[in-house]
């Protein structure tokens, strides 16, 4: 019995510690999740979200009309699952030659450096490779030099635009998400390369049947994961690099979202497009979380 | 270590080295560019001769980046951000962990908790409505906007919640036994016995808010409350790659000052160069705590 009370007396703290948090996400998590109804109000600055006129679905019936939304959803899906991968492949490649490495001097040395990329942000990013990739920039003062041709436009052309867009997603990460891998990678057992050598298995036949065999649990969960981020295609690469003329074949969702509220300002309608994105990603969320237990034997939360 | 190499290993060998060295360099040679651009002579940065070493060295766009206001400010905004996200994302990432580390028999009201954090976590808002719901709190323009709204980390939480609870309980009964209470127990055996975890948190809270810059575009009322990244956002997004023409875009990057935008660029990436060797050492290894099973 004193137990129990002791235990309710605790209860009490445990819930006054538990307070600023739950206040904070009420007011900047569920409340703006619940104003997305914005979706289906025509808003008035007045009368406040809560208090404009309702339009039902008239906002969802535009944006099913509009041609823009057909190409932003194709963009979106194609952008992410061609980033997830390349991101999945290079990153894997790196790890298995990294693997390789018996000098850890180097093997620290290359991590060091092929990690910093994921650590700055994409602003800064975008302000090195549109001078990078400028007219007057290093690549094309290569391309000069070795044929002397005219510079390449690449911000300016959609195919040279989405070859930026997939090559420096991975400049900026093929490092960082090696991590994953190269910790699968040395948590397997070293006898069994022993017994291989004894076997007199090549490196080439080692790889085919110890290494991918023993990892292959971790690719596909890395795999499986990434099917969360599919409806997001990289907001803030994007973002900051691209422009109108290239809008046709970059212009994702949330680039989209952002035009449409705060350059048009088209709250409701933008907050539709919102709500569809959030939806729909979390059906994809809830479905990767269930593939990754049942394939992957993990669990998130 | 086996000691015979065959020839085939040696060949093997030396792709991979190469492979891995031409990677380094890959990685290298844009932020090189950045920075010899930012410390060549302007005339010659402009013609586009800079490489990955300056030519005609000069710091004068370091001196005038020390006498411009407007960068000095946007880098104050970013500094007090990053101060005051630190000690209130620590405070409630500790506050809320705690409790919610606890058995479901010590704390009944967990799982409902749980269900929130949770909840939040994966169904985010739309950012009209958050835009609105800062608006409405008065925030715009003040540097709470910066800092309060994402001031919750649940991904956080969780990771700081997944080490407690590895922390053994019997340190946590004998102290209970001696008599002391929730706040006690929390504060001088679990934060004390946290600490790498709490470095990992403080690192992604620094890095996090030190790159922020998306905020700071749609919450600001003038130029002057922008954080760094948002006015370094505005000043090298914003510029014109529409112009088809290559004379056109010529004279145009004639009169913008490639070398000056450099340099701000670099001053940018110093915060996160300087955090970066005790990422490597924490965050990694946070990383790895986040794949932990509850």
């Amino acid at each position: 019995m004193k137990e129990k009370k002791i235990r309710s007396l605790e209860a009490v703290h445990y819930h006054v510690m538990l307070l600023p948090t739950l206040i904070l996400l009420a007011i900047f998590s569920i409340y703006p999740t619940l104003g997305s109804i914005m979706a289906f109000k025509y808003f008035d600055p007045i009368e406040g979200i809560w208090g404009s006129p309702w339009a039902g679905l008239d906002h969802f019936k535009m944006l099913f009309q509009i041609p823009e939304f057909k190409q932003i959803t194709i963009n979106t899906i194609t952008i992410s699952l061609i980033k997830i991968i390349l991101n999945i492949s290079c990153a894997l490649a790196f790890a298995l030659l990294l693997h390789e490495i018996k000098k850890r001097w180097f093997k620290r040395s290359v991590q060091t450096i092929v990690y910093l990329p994921f650590f700055l942000s994409w602003v800064i990013m975008a302000g090195i490779f549109k001078d990078f990739f400028s007219i007057d920039g290093l690549i094309n003062g290569i391309i000069h030099r070795l044929s002397g041709g005219e510079p390449i436009m690449f911000f300016n052309s959609n195919t040279w635009f989405m070859i930026i867009v997939y090559v420096t997603d991975v400049w900026k990460g093929f490092g960082f998400n090696a991590i994953v891998f190269l910790a699968a990678l040395t948590a397997i057992n070293p006898n069994l390369y022993e017994a291989a050598d004894v076997d007199g298995a090549s490196r080439w036949a080692k790889l085919v049947n110890i290494t991918l065999p023993s990892i292959k649990g971790t690719i596909v969960l890395i795999l499986i994961l990434s099917l969360q981020g599919i409806l997001s295609g990289g907001f803030d690469q994007i973002f900051n690099l691209y422009n109108p003329l290239v809008y046709q074949v970059v212009d994702i969702y949330d680039t989209y979202i952002y035009r449409m509220g705060f350059q048009s300002n088209q709250y409701e309608f933008a907050t539709a497009v919102g709500l569809f994105r959030s939806a729909v990603a979390f059906i994809f969320i809830l479905i990767s979380q269930w593939l990754a237990k049942k394939y992957g034997e993990y669990k998130v939360f | 270590m086996s000691i015979r190499l065959t020839k085939g290993d040696m060949i093997a060998n030396t792709i991979i080295y190469t492979i891995l060295t031409l990677l380094v360099v890959v990685t290298l040679v844009p932020l090189l560019n950045i920075l010899a651009i930012s410390l060549s002579d302007s005339a010659k940065a402009t013609a586009g001769l800079v490489t990955i070493y300056p030519l005609g060295l000069s710091w004068s766009t370091y001196t005038t980046i020390f006498k411009d206001h407007a960068i000095l400010t946007a880098a104050g905004v970013s500094c007090q951000r990053v101060v005051l996200a630190l000690v209130i994302d620590m405070v409630l990432v500790v506050l809320a962990a705690y409790p919610l580390s606890r058995s479901k028999k010590a704390f009944r009201s967990r799982g409902i908790y749980m269900w929130i954090v949770i909840g939040t976590m994966l169904f985010g808002p739309s950012t009209v409505p958050m835009f609105f719901t800062v608006k409405d709190m008065h925030m715009l323009g003040t540097i709470w906007a910066l800092v309060i709204p994402g001031a919750v980390g649940q991904f956080h939480i969780i990771l700081m919640l997944n080490y407690f609870r590895n922390i053994p309980s019997e340190l946590e009964e004998s102290a209970s036994i001696d008599g002391a209470g929730p706040w006690r127990r929390l504060l001088q055996i679990y934060v004390p016995l946290s600490m790498p975890i709490m470095a990992t948190i403080a690192l992604f809270v620094v890095v996090g808010n030190w790159n922020a810059y998306y905020d700071g575009l749609i919450y600001s009322m003038k130029t002057s409350d922008f954080p760094l990244q948002t006015y370094i956002q505005q000043l090298v997004v914003n510029y014109d790659t529409t112009i088809r023409d290559v004379d056109q875009v010529r004279d145009l990057l004639a009169i913008s000052n490639r070398s000056l935008t450099a340099a701000k660029l670099v001053i940018t990436m110093i915060p996160i160069l300087l955090v970066y060797p005790f990422m490597q050492k924490y965050f990694i290894s946070g990383i790895m705590l986040g794949s932990v099973k509850e």
